[in-house]
């Protein structure tokens, strides 16, 4: 077996282990996406351990964020897709209609691949989140959310000093740990992200492993990843997807060092992808 | 003449350009070139426009002012000093040349006709030659240029800077010569009526003297109810205008589905078509009467010609533009800011409210700023319905006036060119020109402040 990922196999059976016995928190069954006439996502059936990292891979194009956007609904925002199945997290249908999706995405939170802080300053970033959903009754209680969420984020020690300088005055690194406070101050219950290290240098994408790696106790997150080192390094589980279709899920150590599906050993050996 | 030498200067260019290119390929077969073939075509096509182009633009003023004053010598020597007769003269004279004369001729006017008709051709044969000799050594010039290291393409470039750089400078002269001409009158104005009683006067009154012994005196020159006016209206104007422009800009960018805004931004985008002067009589002769009728049922006295008429169908037509900049800007935002916003559980219109409008600020803010300038400078609908009375009154149910209307009604008609009513309308242009140009200074600002870089 000459995989090209090196797992450390020791930590990562260990994480996994810590793991294993954790409720799953979010359940797909049967998921089909079509934008207009193209069939994006086949019949996906996936479950998501709570507070573990799941990393998503798969060659471009195969429907990576397709899946990630359906798990807090941002699908809805695309003309013309349409989205069929059941997705549940907590037993609940997120696609019951009468569920409010401001709720859901106020407790599925979303990291975008290219850092998107708004044109506001650093704090007024922060605070958006709670300000719309009222989490806050006072100033002083506002700004405690911002300053911790910007702890947590890893940011607070670079940007203390200047918090009403504008978000966009930041490094591409600064402003994606910019966005993960962001989502993070609103407390979710799951943090979706889609590529969050792609624009960023090495030292930059270690700080946000990093901090995946402490967010996991907390939070259920899903993360796509073109980076199979990365995947291997932060993430629990792992799905393989091409085509549109989920080929293989398993723990991450399994899927790189003994991949069941031919696919799956030819992306990771870099075969192809 | 003209007409023929045209041709040829085409004829020669085209011909010089397929030569030279022609040229260029062939001998690059054999050597490498610094410049593609169709550069070295370029370059003998200038070197044929340059040298023509002058012949003829310095050839014919002079040969006709040479044609000219031989003629008039052979009919009158005197009439050459006195401008006037000159004309008539010249007038007289071309008419015979060209066989356009009624009545009879003098013989006098006969033989300046000779004189004119066949002096005329001698010339047009001289600039003829003359321009065709020297396209043919520019061609041979451009043509003998051609080989291996030279930079065609370099000198073609710079000659096409230079042709655009005359462009530009064409803009900003005529600007910059329009303004100054303004302000010329202005100071001569100035010298008339004193720039204190202009700007802080409360009377407008050009109407110049009442009896005829009232020398000097000629009106009251005090700008106070212009400014009144024209702010009173332009207000309205906006008040109308700024919300509901936004508001339809808002629609169309983020809530009206792709087909309702293919339908609605060409309409909304006709309103600006329509011309102001029928908007000018809807606002008179339909809405000033129905406000009028209004307001008396509510027992206030509105006058048949009101401030707010005009403002109204003003705000009427400047709607589209702010609207359609606007929904411009606002679709400028870019979509990744508002999924971040939906992401974090958002709605629309708080999207819109927190994160949108405030990344699109300083475009809407110039496209406000723009239909302000706008409002200030239409004259029609406030000619139409708002008046001529230079009311000091901040009560938009009377009739007022602004600056373009009193310009337009100073201009219209009968007037001597020096006097202090005349001059004013250029004082109040330059008055009304500086204010348009302190809103834009105003508008590039804040612009400039609040601009978000997006890559
Ligand atoms: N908005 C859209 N409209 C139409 N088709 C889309 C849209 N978004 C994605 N698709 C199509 O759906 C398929 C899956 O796209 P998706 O973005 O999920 O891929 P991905 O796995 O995230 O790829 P990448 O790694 O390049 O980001 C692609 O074939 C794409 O062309
Ligand atoms: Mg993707």
């Amino acid at each position: 077996m000459n995989s090209m990922v090196q797992v450390d196999s020791a930590s990562a059976i260990a994480a996994a282990a810590a793991v294993a016995g954790n409720p799953v928190k979010i359940v797909a069954q049967g998921v089909n996406v079509y934008y207009g006439e193209k069939h994006a996502l086949r019949d996906v059936d996936l479950d998501i351990q709570e507070r573990a990292v799941t990393a998503l891979i798969g060659p471009s194009g195969c429907g990576k964020s397709t899946f990630l956007r359906c798990l807090n609904r941002m699908n809805d925002t695309i003309v013309g897709c349409r989205v069929t199945g059941k997705i549940t997290m907590d037993d609940q249908d997120i696609y019951d209609p009468q569920l409010d999706v401001v709720q859901l995405r106020a407790r599925v939170g979303m990291v975008f691949q290219k850092p998107n802080p708004f044109p506001k300053s650093i704090f007024e970033n922060v605070a958006y989140g709670p300000r719309i959903h009222g989490l806050a009754r006072n100033k002083a209680e506002l700004e405690e959310i911002v300053v911790t969420s910007l702890k947590r984020a890893g940011l607070y020690e670079e940007v203390k000093d200047r918090l009403g300088d504008s978000g966009t005055s930041l490094s591409g690194g600064q402003q994606q740990r910019l966005c993960i406070a962001r989502a993070i101050a609103v407390s979710p219950e799951v943090i979706l992200m889609d590529e969050p290290c792609s624009a960023l240098d090495p030292i930059a994408t270690a700080k946000i492993e990093e901090l995946m790696d402490e967010l996991r106790e907390n939070y259920t997150i899903v993360i796509v990843t073109h980076s199979m080192q990365q995947a291997a390094r932060v993430s629990q589980r792992t799905a393989f997807f091409h085509l549109g279709v989920l080929v293989e899920v398993g723990v991450t150590g399994e899927i790189f060092t003994t991949p069941r599906d031919r696919r799956t050993q030819d992306y990771i050996t870099g075969r192809f992808g | 003449m003209s007409l023929i030498y045209f041709t040829g200067l085409a004829a020669l260019a085209v011909a010089g350009f397929l030569l030279g290119r022609n040229r260029a390929a062939v001998a690059n077969r054999t050597e490498t070139f610094h410049s593609r073939p169709s550069y070295h075509g370029a370059y003998v096509v200038v070197s044929v426009l340059l040298p023509m182009l002058l012949v003829f633009a310095v050839g014919v003023p002079v040969a006709h002012h040479l044609v000219e004053t031989q003629a008039l010598t052979v009919f009158d020597p005197s009439v050459l000093d006195d401008e006037l007769r000159r004309g008539a003269a010249l007038r007289d004279i071309v008419a015979v040349a060209t066989g356009r004369h009624t009545g009879d001729a003098t013989p006098a006017l006969v033989r300046a006709a000779e004189t004119w008709s066949s002096l005329r051709a001698w010339t047009d044969n001289l600039i003829l030659a003359g321009g065709g000799i020297v396209g043919l050594l520019g061609a041979a010039y451009g043509l003998r240029a051609i080989s291996a290291t030279f930079r065609a393409r370099n000198r073609v470039e710079r000659v096409v800077k230079v042709v655009l750089f005359g462009c530009a400078s064409v803009a900003v002269l005529t600007t910059v010569g329009i303004v100054f001409s303004v302000l010329l009158e202005t100071v001569h104005f100035f010298q008339k009526v004193s720039p204190l009683d202009f700007l802080f006067g409360l009377e407008w009154s050009p109407q110049t003297a009442i009896r005829a012994d009232q020398v000097g005196s000629s009106g009251a020159f005090g700008i106070a109810p212009l400014v009144v006016g024209t702010l009173l209206i332009t207000t309205i104007a906006m008040l109308v205008a700024g919300p509901i422009g936004l508001f339809a800009a808002i629609y169309l960018a983020e809530y009206a589905s792709p087909r309702v805004r293919a339908v609605a931004k060409p309409l909304l985008e006709i309103l600006a078509g329509i011309p102001t002067v029928v908007l000018g009589f809807f606002a008179a002769l339909s809405l000033a009467p129905w406000l009028r009728e209004l307001g008396q049922s509510l027992g206030l006295n509105v006058a048949s010609e009101s401030a707010l008429a005009a403002g109204l169908v003003m705000g009427m037509m400047i709607i589209p533009f702010v609207s359609s900049l606007s929904d411009d800007v606002i679709n400028a935002v870019p979509q990744s800011l508002r999924d971040g916003s939906y992401g974090m559980g958002a709605t629309k219109s708080e999207t819109i409210k927190r994160v949108v409008l405030p990344a699109a600020f300083s475009g809407i803010v110039s496209a406000m700023m723009l239909a302000i300038s706008r409002a200030v400078g239409e004259t029609m609908i406030v000619v139409m319905a708002a008046g001529l009375a230079a009311n000091l009154s901040f009560n938009p149910l009377d009739a007022v006036t602004t600056f373009t209307v009193q310009i337009k009604t100073i201009l219209v008609g009968d007037q001597e060119f020096d006097s202090a009513k005349t001059l004013s309308a250029f004082a109040l242009g330059f008055v009304l020109f500086f204010f348009t140009l302190t809103l834009n200074v105003i508008a590039m600002q804040i612009v400039k402040r609040y601009r978000e870089q997006y890559d």
